[in-house]
């Protein structure tokens, strides 16, 4: 037990500061709130500076009675995959404040910012929280901040937009509470009920208790992430909220489902996981074709942008349910990787967006003569999200590959074939939209400023550096995916050519030509 | 046959005598004082007397003895016909908490420039020469406050009678005030009228029921108290068919003032054409009131022969939840929409009620599910009490505009009132961190623990149904752009405003630290024979 609340305070800081921002004065409001969200990134970054690497296992606990008649504790604590998720929405929150710095304006500009420093502090909640109520509540609870963004910015229909993705959600969380409320049962029954994590995951379930669990489970998780086909809400949200909400929305928010596989699927319910698994691969596999060729036939930047994530997805989940090592940390990493090049292809897209004042591919063309800095921008970020070599995507999707093909070599065909396609809606986009003859009305468009262009630079920095040097995260996921699968009890199969066998075999070899 | 002298625990009933003192003490002023001064009297004898009540009722709780192995509390009183035990004394509080808050709405009269929200002159009919006189001189009905506080007494008397007759007695005198009370609106009287004629129509049919009832059961069991009519269908004696039909026909009655399906169709008509006042007291007072009678009849006469009447209740609670949830979607007006998720909390809490299971079945500490009825009910006299007291607010010229377009884009000219409202129907979705959600978590898991889950799985359904009427309506508040006349907030005096603050910070702190109101319903125990 850590002396000093950590995580307490790392939750806190965005949720007071919402508070704050959202009675401060008008005139500092925007810089109040990347105040605050600086502030609780230095937060982010000194909880990382106390982890132990090589620890498996929950750190920096936190744990207190709360509801004491339902068993349910206010338990705080993160593993590997859990700071690497902090770490991503504490980065990402400031990006997308400094980013949409003119977003709220069409609204009310208050709200959209102290909006916005609660969702962030309710995900961190979410990704900090080891007790199944306490996460219940708080993964409920990120919905309305999310709401109200959706519903009070962006463009036009997007309160239809908003009650489609609110009903969603809360669909999959009453599912969630039908099963949150079945482990209670099942805690009760074999002594006193309790929610924490580490309690429920030596619980003995029953084999159909235990599936019914996991699907109550696995479909929140699945509408949350989303995977096919429960996943129209996605597109309809992205094309209606602004850029920087569905970064919020795509790259931190929807890390939960894939985050809630591997913590609660895979953590509570290991016999069920196992058992679902054909079917979850299936889906998996439908989510990254369906998503990449619906992505392709798109007009619409923003819903083509939304539609690939549906297809990264698919990968994450793949990673998580191959119950491999490479998968597993495979997965993790893509999580990582996704939020940070999804969100320079959202953020990127709506500068130009703001330009053109148009998110239609067809409306667009040649732009790449007049703003020459955002086309290079975009064709990186492009270039990371389909996964080129020395951009970091690339090593999440090698190993999640490499665990597709581990699991069944026809699951790794036909995910493979989800990168080629990859391949085209980025550069076909990348085409219509900045190649070609300039139209004449775009003479004069302006090319990025300093703040858009500093808003997106650590993300291009990351995504370079980690796709040359990606031990780091590594090292920060290894560890807790090893303790999943222990807990799981799978171990990676053997590879079928020993490892010492080639020096043998060089033996041999040099021993024949003498 | 001797005579025995009854022995009346007057300490432990003081409670509900304070009440009824207060009632009469307010006919006579209707009597005796200047039309002038009689507001203020009545109100402060009516606020006075609940808060007397409730501040009684809180020292007998602390003083209330406990029974056999501590797992209850409290005493028969008034030779057996009444019981006050932890669950009856709860559920006073709970009645005259609510009833502090009607008294405080019944008492506005900023909202309808100087008046009451209530008729200048009951016996005027509607368009004629004397209500337009009634109204130039600003005549104002405050019989409703005597009214009130019978009915509150009735509602006291409901929960904690330990025989059929006094049941009966009290439906009776819960009823009767309120059937008035709904018919004495200021505005829209000729609804407000059909509303009451409605309601006492059908509530006359459900007590012709209930009373029917009571004699079958009599005639199975021998006896109108509770405790023996257990004894009776423990041991099984008699005839089974006179205990089946009298066991429904006193659940007809009882759900019928729940309000469940399909005993129901009162509900929209009365809570739509009532004050609005009248409506928040009685949809949150009433509400406690009977299901405090309806577990108690259930639980204690009928304990031993769940079998026989929870798949009633699946039944019930199944339609309940569904009429609810389905039809408040095509709702076009905001009471109306209330009323029917009114229905489907029903619903919900039946499906707390069902999930009844003996002492021995339970895990130390789990949840039970009177613990679980008890404390939905208290989230949802929050949600409720304070949805209807913003309602009161909302108005354009013509009063209180309770129709959807004129509430479109009403959060952006009046964030508070509107966020407020946003939160109390948030609670009544059941969102994480509001109170309605811990309700609806303990009655879900007490009915999944009986082996309900067909119950929880539709209930589950309807929740993603009601979630649907909830957030459009929040949408059309935030979002939408109004289109011809919009209604405009009313600024209100103190008494309203606290009323609804109280209502939103009751809903926050139960939904954030609901600890030691389920520790207090946990404390009330079980209830006693």
């Amino acid at each position: 037990m850590n002396e000093f609340p950590w995580l307490t305070l790392l939750i806190l800081a965005p949720l007071v500061g919402a508070v704050v921002v959202g009675f401060a004065p008008a005139a500092v409001t925007k810089t109040a709130a990347v105040g605050v969200a600086l502030l609780t990134l230095a937060l982010g970054v000194a909880v990382a500076l106390q982890f132990d690497l090589d620890s498996g296992g929950m750190q920096l606990e936190e744990q207190h009675s709360w509801i004491e008649a339902f068993g349910v504790h206010y338990a705080l604590g993160v593993d590997g995959l859990g700071l690497l998720m902090v770490l991503l929405t504490v980065v990402l929150v400031p990006i997308v404040l400094v980013a949409g710095w003119f977003d709220g304006d069409d609204g009310n500009t208050r709200a959209f910012f102290a909006w916005a420093l609660a969702l962030e502090g309710l995900s961190l909640a979410v990704f900090c929280a080891t007790d199944v109520f306490l996460f219940y509540v708080v993964f409920e609870a990120t919905l309305i901040p999310a709401y109200f963004l959706i519903g009070g910015y962006g463009r036009a229909g997007r309160g239809a937009a908003a009650v489609k993705f609110l009903m969603f959600q809360l669909a999959g969380g009453l599912i969630l509470l039908a099963a949150v409320i079945g482990l209670y049962v099942v805690s009760a029954q074999q002594g006193s009920p309790s929610y924490l994590l580490s309690d429920l995951t030596e619980l003995d379930i029953s084999t159909e208790a235990g599936r019914w669990l996991f699907a109550g489970f696995f479909i929140a998780f699945a509408i949350k992430a989303p995977l096919f086909p429960v996943h129209t809400w996605l597109a309809d949200t992205t094309e209606k909220a602004t850029p920087g909400v569905s970064v919020l929305l795509v790259c931190v928010l929807d890390k939960i489902g894939t985050f809630g596989m591997l913590r609660f699927c895979l953590g509570i319910f290991p016999e069920a996981s196992q058992w679902a698994t054909p079917l979850v691969m299936v889906l998996a596999l439908i989510s990254i074709v369906y998503g990449a060729l619906v992505a392709i036939g798109q007009d619409d930047v923003l819903r083509l942008i939304g539609l690939t994530s549906l297809s990264h997805f698919g990968f994450i989940t793949i990673g998580v349910f191959a119950m491999t090592t490479q998968g597993g940390s495979g997965a993790i990493l893509y999580m990582v990787n996704h939020g940070l090049g999804t969100a320079a292809l959202f953020l990127l897209a709506g500068y130009l967006i703001r330009r053109r004042g148009t998110s239609l591919i067809s409306q667009m063309g040649g732009l790449e003569k007049v703003t020459p800095v955002l086309a290079g921008l975009f064709l990186v970020a492009g270039l990371a999200t389909l996964g080129l070599p020395g951009l970091s995507p690339f090593v999440s999707e090698f190993l999640v590959l490499l665990s597709a093909f581990d699991y069944a070599w026809y699951v790794g065909a036909v995910a493979v074939t989800g990168i080629v396609l990859a391949a085209i809606y980025v550069l076909w986009m990348y085409q219509r939209v900045f190649t070609g003859p300039g139209l004449p009305e775009h003479e004069g468009t302006p090319d990025l400023d300093r703040r858009e262009v500093g808003a997106v630079a650590p993300l291009m920095l990351a995504l370079v550096l980690f796709g040359f040097y990606p031990m780091p995260l590594l090292d920060v996921a290894n560890p807790t995916v090893e303790t999943l699968l222990t807990h799981v009890g799978v171990s990676d199969d053997e590879p079928d050519v020993p490892a010492d066998s080639v020096p043998d075999h060089a033996a041999t070899e040099e021993g024949g030509e003498h | 046959m001797e005579f025995v002298k009854p022995t009346l625990q007057y300490f432990e009933l003081s409670p509900m005598l304070i009440v009824f003192a207060a009632a009469c003490l307010g006919v006579i002023v209707e009597g005796f004082l200047p039309r002038a001064r009689r507001h203020l009297v009545q109100v402060v004898v009516a606020g006075l007397g609940l808060v007397a009540a409730l501040a009684v009722t809180v020292w007998v709780a602390t003083d209330l003895t406990e029974r056999g192995s501590g797992e209850a509390r409290g005493l028969l009183a008034a030779s057996g016909t009444i019981v006050i035990d932890g669950p009856t004394v709860y559920l006073w509080g709970l009645v005259l908490l609510f009833a502090i808050a009607g008294v405080a709405l019944f008492a506005e009269r900023r909202l309808e420039g100087g008046v009451s929200a209530f008729a200048g002159q009951a016996a005027a009919l509607p368009g004629t020469e004397a209500e337009r006189q009634a109204s130039t001189r600003g005549l104002d009905h405050t019989e409703v406050y005597p009214l009130l506080m019978f009915a509150v007494g009735g509602m006291m008397l409901f929960p904690a009678s330990n025989d059929l007759l006094t049941m009966f007695v009290a439906l009776e005198v819960l009823s009767l005030p309120l059937y008035l009370l709904c018919g004495l609106a200021r505005r829209r009287r000729l609804l407000s009228q059909e509303a009451a004629l409605k309601y006492f129509l059908l509530g006359a049919f459900s007590s012709g029921f209930f009373l029917y009832g009571v004699a079958l059961v009599y005639g199975f069991a021998g006896s109108m108290q509770l405790a023996e009519i257990n004894e009776a269908v423990r041991n099984d004696v008699g005839n089974e068919s006179l205990l089946l039909i009298g066991m429904g026909m006193l659940a007809v009655g009882l759900l019928f003032k729940v309000g469940a399906a399909p005993f129901h169709s009162w509900t929209p008509d009365v809570y739509q054409g009532a004050p609005t006042a009248v409506t928040a007291f009685m949809a949150a007072c009433t509400k406690v009131a009977a299901f405090g009678a309806l577990l108690r009849l259930f639980y204690v006469a009928f304990g031993s022969d769940r079998w026989t009447w929870q798949p009633m209740m699946w039944v019930i609670a199944i339609l309940t939840m569904l009429v609810g949830a389905v039809l408040a979607i095509v709702q076009t007006d905001v009471k109306r929409m209330l009323a029917y998720s009114a229905i489907s909390h029903t619903g919900f809490l039946l499906t707390g009620v069902l999930g009844a299971q003996a002492s021995g079945e339970l895990a130390d500490g789990q949840v039970t599910s009177l613990e679980a009825v008890l404390f939905y009910l208290t989230t949802y006299g929050f949600a409720t009490v304070g949805a209807f007291a913003v309602v009161t607010l909302v108005r354009d010229s013509g009063g209180e505009a309770t129709s959807f377009p004129r509430w479109a884009g009403l959060g952006r000219r009046s964030p508070w009132v509107a966020g407020a409202f946003a939160f109390f129907l948030l609670s009544m979705a059941g969102i994480p961190l509001t109170a309605g959600f811990v309700g609806k978590w303990a009655v879900f898991t007490v009915a999944m623990s009986a082996g309900a889950w067909p119950v929880v799985a539709v209930a589950i359904v309807a929740s993603i149904v009601a979630v649907y009427f909830y957030i459009r309506h929040i949408r059309l508040m935030f979002f939408s752009e109004p289109e011809d006349e919009v209604a405009a907030v009313t600024a209100a005096s103190p008494l309203t405003t606290v009323t609804i603050a109280v209502c939103a910070a009751g809903t926050l702190v139960l939904g954030v630290v609901p600890g030691p109101v389920l520790d207090l319903v946990t404390h009330a125990g079980d209830f006693i024979r």
